[in-house]
């Protein structure tokens, strides 16, 4: 890792150029964070918006794992991409991205990461404290997890994905320890356990509270879609719908029946409409949507990095619809 | 197929012109972001030129660009991943006559990504007038909103009282400081200005000098033969030891106060002789910006210096200031991105401080508490843009029932980190954007018609030019194109009572006011009262608007009868029917109105009036809060409710309920 011991002081040109945020989260955040190392796995709106936020604050690396080559698709939502074939032409979304992100902070290394996100192995990971994926299938998303878990170092675990006007975030940071200081309190420092992602996706919907948002149902649902048929995440379209109709029926009668009770889920409260919403979007983003998403994720990054601030347990979930921007904690925490 | 986010709206958005107020934090999101949803036709103006401190968030700007116009780098920068779209940048002030309502309509929605009050309600109005909805937003550190004003729909922008500036008794800066602020406003605002500013400006800093330097007419004035190093050696001796001399002579001033002690060269820097700054010499030569901290060798902005090295900047810095900048001396302004500045105004509040038994504090820390410096960070400018965004669309649409206004948090409320709010119905009593008129109590035979206009249409209303008549009398215009007669009998009147106007104003009498850049025009009722408008302030107020750093700002508060409220109502005149209480550019020698035009604001993305300190914002959000709390306590069924519904939480849900806190 580089960097040398945290009582190294900041230059004159970090503490000029970072003068604004160092405001807000102090010398020592931005000391933690310049020695932090990200990798982010998958390229797209979402994860670009997220990209630029953590190299403007000011991270010590990011690296970008994405071989695609960059196609006319990719310019739709992305900014880190010149309108250029000659620039972007036979080149990955990896290597063009990283090349407009150096220029965006020229104190932050940043670097491609070749490979295949589903062939990862756990000491590729050990490199990095923050691992951020998107736009994989959930049997990649889980397996990245459990070797995060598995490893020693404590490595820091997100998703993000975006659909059409609705964003989800999932965040595994194991166990955080954390300060928190609100207004006329004396700072307090605060514990979290996280579940996996396998144990946050396979609670029985029973046991979840009955104002658990729909998005997080709908979303279950498209990836146990998305498992059955073995197609990747992106490739649905909205003639997939009726099969979905029917594997949220199937989901929702189970918990029925596991429950023996009736006022658990039923099929209308993940409604239709929403799925219909959800299914064909795919992998295309709203770019407000992605510049929302993207701004959460860096603020969350940025909590963990500083161990500042309560971090999100453990799904954070936005509709452009009705405007609400909601945390969800699954399963639910027993004690507070 | 069912629409997507982004394919219901393409239209709207393809054939849309939008017009963009900023192009700083907030701004560079906000324009990547409308280009990569689709938005063909974008207009964007900023005054200001990129500086090294916004290349922390302002993502479209390099280290290469700064000291250019932030509005046309933007566009350019923009282009290159959106080369199809049009883009039109003007480096200038929105509240350029250029800018006018004409101007305004030609747009279908106006975005503001803005950093202070005054641009703030200079835009509301002009898009009020050019029925133009608008898009508000403003972010402080992990806080952040986003409003929608629409004519006729919603409260317009300055319907909700906005927060007073801080003030400060100027006895408290000149004699008695407590706080470390008060220490920064007495070496920014008064020895700064006198050592470097405008001599001919009012300055409270020299009344003991006055007192008893009959001989010498000015000591602040070096001496044709005095080396820099003894001028700025008696400069020191002089502020911080023989002006706490004098003072400690008034023992009722101490009587319940700890003495302060008189701070001498001599003794905080005994061994140094005047000759002996031999580390100054090496980097004067090439150092472009002087700096003391360089010249001295100290490194760390986060440290705190002792008292002998606040001396050592402190002489170090009046020196380069002489020495480097001798061109300036006379006519600077203090400017936070000014390092040298910065190092003298710390090191001299840091030695008055010792002096008073404050605690001292860092050039970092100092530099916020003088610059007003607003936090900022890239991840809530964002996600700022992204709703701004959101909310523009709507309006193409015309879905004004989904308007919300939305707000950041940074400790989640009840699940949310993002929480929307139906908007409010615009305000019956706002003299913006309704016709209520204003009344104003005054004595109309001792009230001059300059008072009324400084302090009251142009200080309170935010009034730039303004025309006054009495029924069909013009008694006073403003701006240029003017003949020199009317001009020459404009003047006259603004010197004379109102009672004694060529149309008298007395008890009853209906003023009409107006702003034609604006098109804002409203009427105001006088009511005479018999208040004694005493000559002679009682207390000299030194205020320091946030949005405003580097102006000082003076009312009077004059002796009053007790009917008025002496705190609300300092100016001797008392303003009904007006919701914004904020009290601006009223200056002790018949107002200069220019300071606050342009040029003031912080370049940070600030809401000034940030979620922590707008008393209007934090009882909507309280309120809010508070509704939701009373549905969960007192009926389950209601939350049950709301799971059916689409909606989880339904925060916005009661709106009878809403309504009756907002009354109260």
């Amino acid at each position: 890792m580089g960097g040398g011991g945290a009582e190294e002081e900041l230059t004159a040109q970090e503490t000029a150029l970072y003068d604004r945020q160092i405001r807000v989260w102090g010398v020592d955040a931005q000391k933690r964070l310049s020695k932090a190392h990200v990798l982010v796995c998958g390229i797209n709106g979402t994860t670009t918006e997220f990209c630029k936020n953590i190299v403007l604050a000011g991270v010590g690396s990011l690296s970008l794992m994405d071989d695609h080559l960059v196609t006319e698709d990719d310019l739709y939502a992305n900014f880190l991409i010149p309108h250029d074939e000659s620039i972007y032409g036979g080149r990955s979304r990896a290597e063009v991205c990283c090349e407009s992100l150096k220029d965006f902070n020229p104190m932050v290394r940043v670097a491609v990461e070749k490979g295949d996100p589903s062939q990862i192995n756990g000491e590729l990971l050990e490199k990095f404290d923050i691992i951020v994926v998107s736009c994989a299938s959930i049997k990649t998303k889980l397996l990245i997890n459990d070797h995060c878990r598995k490893r020693s170092k404590h490595i820091a675990f997100y998703t993000i994905e975006c659909k059409d006007s609705c964003g989800e975030i999932f965040v595994d940071l194991q166990n955080h320890t954390y300060a928190i200081q609100k207004v006329g309190d004396e700072p307090k420092q605060k514990e979290l356990t996280y579940p996996s992602l396998q144990d946050a996706i396979s609670v029985p919907w029973k046991n979840l509270p009955r104002k658990t948002t729909k998005l997080y149902f709908a979303m279950r649902v498209l990836e146990n879609y998305e498992l059955s048929e073995g197609r990747s995440a992106c490739e649905a379209s909205l003639s997939d719908l009726p099969a979905v109709l029917a594997l949220r029926k199937d989901m929702c009668d189970k918990m029925i029946f596991n429950s023996g009770k009736l006022q658990s889920l039923s099929e209308s409260q993940i409604p239709t409409a929403l799925l219909e919403r959800l299914l064909p979007a795919g992998m295309k983003q709203h770019p407000p949507v992605s510049a929302i998403l993207g701004g959460i994720l860096g603020q969350e990054v940025i909590k963990s990095i500083s161990g500042k601030g309560d971090p999100i347990k453990n799904f954070f979930y936005y509709d452009a619809t009705d405007g609400k921007g909601i945390m969800e904690d699954i399963p639910p925490s027993s004690s507070d | 197929m069912a629409s997507s986010a982004a394919a219901s709206s393409e239209e709207a958005v393809k054939a849309a012109k939008v017009l963009m107020v900023g192009a700083g934090g907030i701004g560079c999101e906000l324009l990547k972001t409308l280009a990569l949803s689709g938005f063909r036709d974008i207009h964007i103006i900023d005054l200001d030129t990129i500086e090294v401190s916004n290349l922390n968030r302002q993502f479209l700007f390099r280290q290469s660009h700064v000291g250019q116009s932030k509005a046309h780098v933007a566009r350019d920068a923009v282009l290159k991943f959106r080369p199809n779209i049009n883009i039109t940048s003007y480096h200038a002030n929105v509240k350029d006559t250029q800018f006018n309502v004409e101007f305004f309509k030609q747009f279908n929605v106006v975005l503001n990504g803005l950093d202070n009050l005054d641009a703030r309600r200079h835009v509301n109005r002009l898009c009020l007038a050019a029925e133009v909805p608008l898009v508000e937003s403003g972010t402080t550190g992990f806080l952040g909103q986003v409003t929608v004003h629409v004519k006729g729909k919603t409260e317009c922008y300055e319907c909700e009282p906005k927060p007073v500036p801080k003030s400060y008794p100027v006895c408290t800066i000149t004699s008695t400081p407590s706080k470390f602020v008060h220490c920064i406003v007495w070496a920014k605002e008064l020895l700064f200005a006198k050592l470097f500013g405008d001599k001919n400006q009012d300055n409270d800093l020299n009344v003991h000098s006055n007192e008893n330097g009959t001989s010498k007419s000015d000591v602040f004035e070096r001496n044709a033969d005095e080396d820099l190093e003894q001028y700025a050696r008696r400069i020191y001796d002089h502020v911080f030891g023989y002006n706490i001399e004098v003072a400690l002579e008034n023992e009722e001033t101490w009587k319940n106060r700890r003495r302060p002690n008189p701070i001498y060269i001599r003794d905080t820097l005994p061994e140094e002789d005047i000759r002996q700054n031999g580390s100054s010499r090496d980097c004067n030569n090439d150092q472009e910006d002087p700096s003391a901290m360089a010249s001295l060798g100290l490194t760390n902005p986060q440290e705190i210096w002792n008292l002998a090295d606040n001396s050592r900047v402190f002489l170090e810095s009046l020196r380069l200031f002489f020495e480097k900048r001798e061109k300036e001396v006379g006519n600077l302004i203090f400017d936070k991105d000014d390092q040298l500045a910065v190092e003298f105004v710390t090191a001299a509040a840091n030695i008055r401080a010792s002096s008073f038994g404050i605690p001292l504090h860092s050039l970092f820390e100092a530099k916020g508490v003088a610059g007003n410096i607003v936090h900022a960070v890239a991840t809530t400018n964002a996600i700022v843009a992204g709703l701004i965004v959101i909310e523009a669309i709507k309006v193409l649409q015309g879905d004004y029932k989904r308007y919300r206004m939305t707000y950041c948090l940074e400790h989640p409320s009840r699940k949310m980190l993002l929480m929307p709010v139906e908007p409010f119905e615009p305000n019956k009593l706002c003299y913006v954007c309704s016709e209520t008129p204003l009344l104003v109590e005054v004595n109309t035979k001792t009230t001059k018609l300059r008072e009324v206009i400084d302090k009251i249409i142009k200080g309170k209303l935010g009034m730039n030019l303004p025309l006054v008549m009495i029924g069909s009398t013009l008694v006073f215009e403003d701006g240029d194109g003017l003949e020199e007669d009317e001009a020459a009998n404009y003047a006259l009147n603004l010197e004379k009572f109102l009672a004694e106007l060529p149309a008298p104003v007395v008890d009853g009498t209906k003023l009409t006011v107006e702003d034609f850049h604006q098109e804002l025009s409203c009427s105001i009722n006088i009511k005479h009262s018999f208040v004694s408008c005493a000559t002679q302030p009682s207390e000299k107020v030194l205020e320091v608007l946030p949005e405003l750093y580097g102006v000082v700002v003076y009312t009077y508060r004059y002796m009053l009868l007790d009917e008025f409220d002496e705190e609300k109502e300092p100016d001797g005149m008392v303003l009904t029917g007006w919701s914004a209480p904020v009290e601006k550019q009223v200056t002790s020698n018949g107002g200069n109105q220019s300071v606050a035009s342009s040029s003031g604001a912080d370049d940070a993305d600030g809401i000034i009036e940030d979620l922590s300190t707008k008393p209007g914002m934090k009882r909507k959000l309280d309120e809010i809060l508070e509704t939701k709390e009373n549905c969960d306590a007192s009926s389950s069924a209601q939350v049950v409710e709301d799971y059916d519904d689409d909606d989880i939480v339904m925060l916005d849900e009661d709106p009878a309920l809403a309504k009756k806190k907002r009354l109260q």
